[in-house]
């Protein structure tokens, strides 16, 4: 165990960590600005993933398949807020758990019935299918450094969205009155279900740029689900920046559980749940 | 500017508005009175579709909105100081102007960020601190403040001196009157009766629901039996 080898890890994990980013965000912005417990998240992660594979094979270009995929979860997030959801927001937690764990269902037979249920693989583009070389025999896959990059590029983007603009001021207004927002002249409506849809785009996005690397599978959207409400938990219920260090702290931990303690993988990262609320018991940034 | 006719509106089985007819005159400053619970607030959420009433209906500028959303209603002119101000807490200073800012009807850009902070120049002052590090006065400031950034034809003002000391409510009132004086309508709900009656052009007074007085200030002045009866003054 050198070095190299866990410098690769890290990376591994810090890439990891960006990707559940993209989904935890949407995930913890809904629930914190809409106060909706969205368990079909994971299924934008799905379709962004399915969506990317059906436009890889259509248009031969995964580069056209991600920019595809990305308005077409947004879209479908933003049908999903204004005709179901919608309803919903003054209702209990019980209740949206209820509705968006049946869209979980719903989307994952929707799935079989249209791509089935083997398992596929995304060709990687030819330009980003190499490696970079670390030493003799141990190298690093540069379409994992392009996730992390193109991560890391939207996470920034997304800050500066929150932080420094109009719309950002009016999303985390509403998060504090939305009835103040609305007396101000703002479509309160329109801007959740804006909110809602780049969450789906986020998520789809993710899906989408994983499948290189992942493959698609049925249900592949359920397991980022619970990693992702982890990150949320860990992070503070509403906090974007808690989003961002717990997805990075989940990402490492279950890297390197899984390759130092591989009998223990799935238990490593609520090891690090569990001790992060022992500390905090609201999230870092609660 | 408004026109609401017949309004009837409900909490739960409770019904608190029994057909209020209700209009304010472009450039007219109406003084809203009552004592608590007589249905003013309400009456104000009716107008701007934040509680739906049962019946009536609702004319702004012109444009029936009865039913309409309250961003709608809003972006016919009207700006809205809520009781107890609404300012958001986790937007500082500086974001809770500039997120309300937007053209009048018309196009009009009289209210800019910079005359705003000439107004109230303390507020320029404490640009970068959240709004819940500011005082009740100065987040009342900031309420009337974030109002003007919409460059509206009419101001509702609810409680808007309440709870602030002396000085600051001298300072609240006259800002009032120099918006008064700018030709923009206005709704002033207020404790202060005095003060009101030197300052609006006609009075409404609300006794459970219902309006029991419509008209100028000097029927109120010549008889105080009036204000005594109904907000026991």
């Amino acid at each position: 165990m050198d070095v190299w080898f866990f410098l690769i890890q890290a990376l591994n994990g810090v890439q990891y960590g960006l990707l559940l980013f993209l989904v935890a965000s949407g995930l913890t912005l809904i629930f914190g600005i809409m106060g909706i417990i969205n368990l079909a998240h994971g299924s934008f992660y799905m379709l962004g993933a399915y969506t990317a594979y059906w436009l890889a094979l259509k248009t031969g270009s995964l580069l056209a398949a991600l920019v595809l995929s990305l308005p077409i979860a947004a879209l479908v997030g933003f049908g999903i807020e204004t005709l179901l959801v919608r309803a919903l927001y003054k209702r209990d937690h019980l209740d949206q758990v209820l509705l968006t764990y049946g869209l979980i269902l719903v989307f994952n037979e929707a799935q079989k019935l249209i791509w089935g249920s083997d398992v596929h693989a995304v060709a990687m583009p030819a330009v980003l299918n190499w490696s970079f070389p670390l030493t003799d025999n141990l190298s690093y896959p540069i379409y994992r450094l392009v996730i992390s990059a193109v991560c890391a590029v939207v996470a920034l983007g997304m800050w500066w969205v929150i932080a420094k603009t109009r719309f950002g001021m009016w999303v985390r207004a509403g998060a504090s009155n939305r009835e103040m927002v609305q007396a101000l002249g703002i479509n309160v409506k329109l801007l959740f279900g804006l909110v809602f849809a780049i969450g789906a785009a986020l998520a789809g996005l993710a899906g989408a740029i994983a499948a290189p690397v992942s493959s698609v599978y049925p249900g592949m959207g359920d397991s980022v689900l619970i990693l992702c409400f982890v990150v949320v938990v860990i992070g503070g219920v509403g906090s974007v920046k808690g989003a961002f260090l717990g997805a990075i702290l989940i990402g490492l931990a279950d890297t390197f559980g899984r390759v130092l303690v591989p009998d223990f993988a799935s238990f490593s990262v609520y090891a690090v749940m569990a001790a992060v609320l022992l500390w905090k018991p609201k999230g870092l940034f609660a | 500017m408004i026109v609401a006719k017949g309004i009837h509106t409900f909490y739960g089985n409770s019904h608190i508005l029994h057909g209020v007819d209700f209009s304010v005159a472009k450039g007219e400053t109406v003084a809203l009175m009552g004592r608590n619970g007589m249905g003013k607030s309400t009456l104000l959420k009716s107008i701007l579709g934040l509680v739906s009433p049962k019946q009536g209906s609702v004319t702004i500028a012109g444009t029936d909105m009865t039913g309409a959303q309250t961003h709608a209603i809003m972006r016919k002119g009207i700006a809205y100081v809520p009781e107890g101000r609404g300012i958001f807490p986790n937007l500082n200073v500086r974001e809770n102007l500039v997120m309300a800012a937007r053209p009048g009807i018309g196009g009009r850009r009289d209210w800019t960020y910079e005359r705003v902070l000439d107004t109230f120049p303390r507020l320029a002052e404490r640009l970068d601190n959240m709004g819940n590090h500011l005082s009740g006065g100065e987040q009342q400031m900031l309420s009337i403040g974030r109002a003007l950034m919409t460059n509206p034809d009419l101001l509702i003002l609810d409680e808007a001196t309440e709870g602030l000391a002396p000085l600051i409510r001298r300072e609240i009132w006259h800002t009032i009157r120099t918006i008064k004086d700018s030709g923009i309508a206005s709704i002033i709900v207020d404790k202060n009766v005095h003060v009101l009656l030197g300052l609006a052009e006609r009075h409404v007074i609300l006794v459970k629901g219902r309006i029991v007085y419509d008209g100028g200030p000097q029927a109120l002045k010549d008889d105080p039996e009036i204000l005594k009866r109904h907000i026991g003054l």
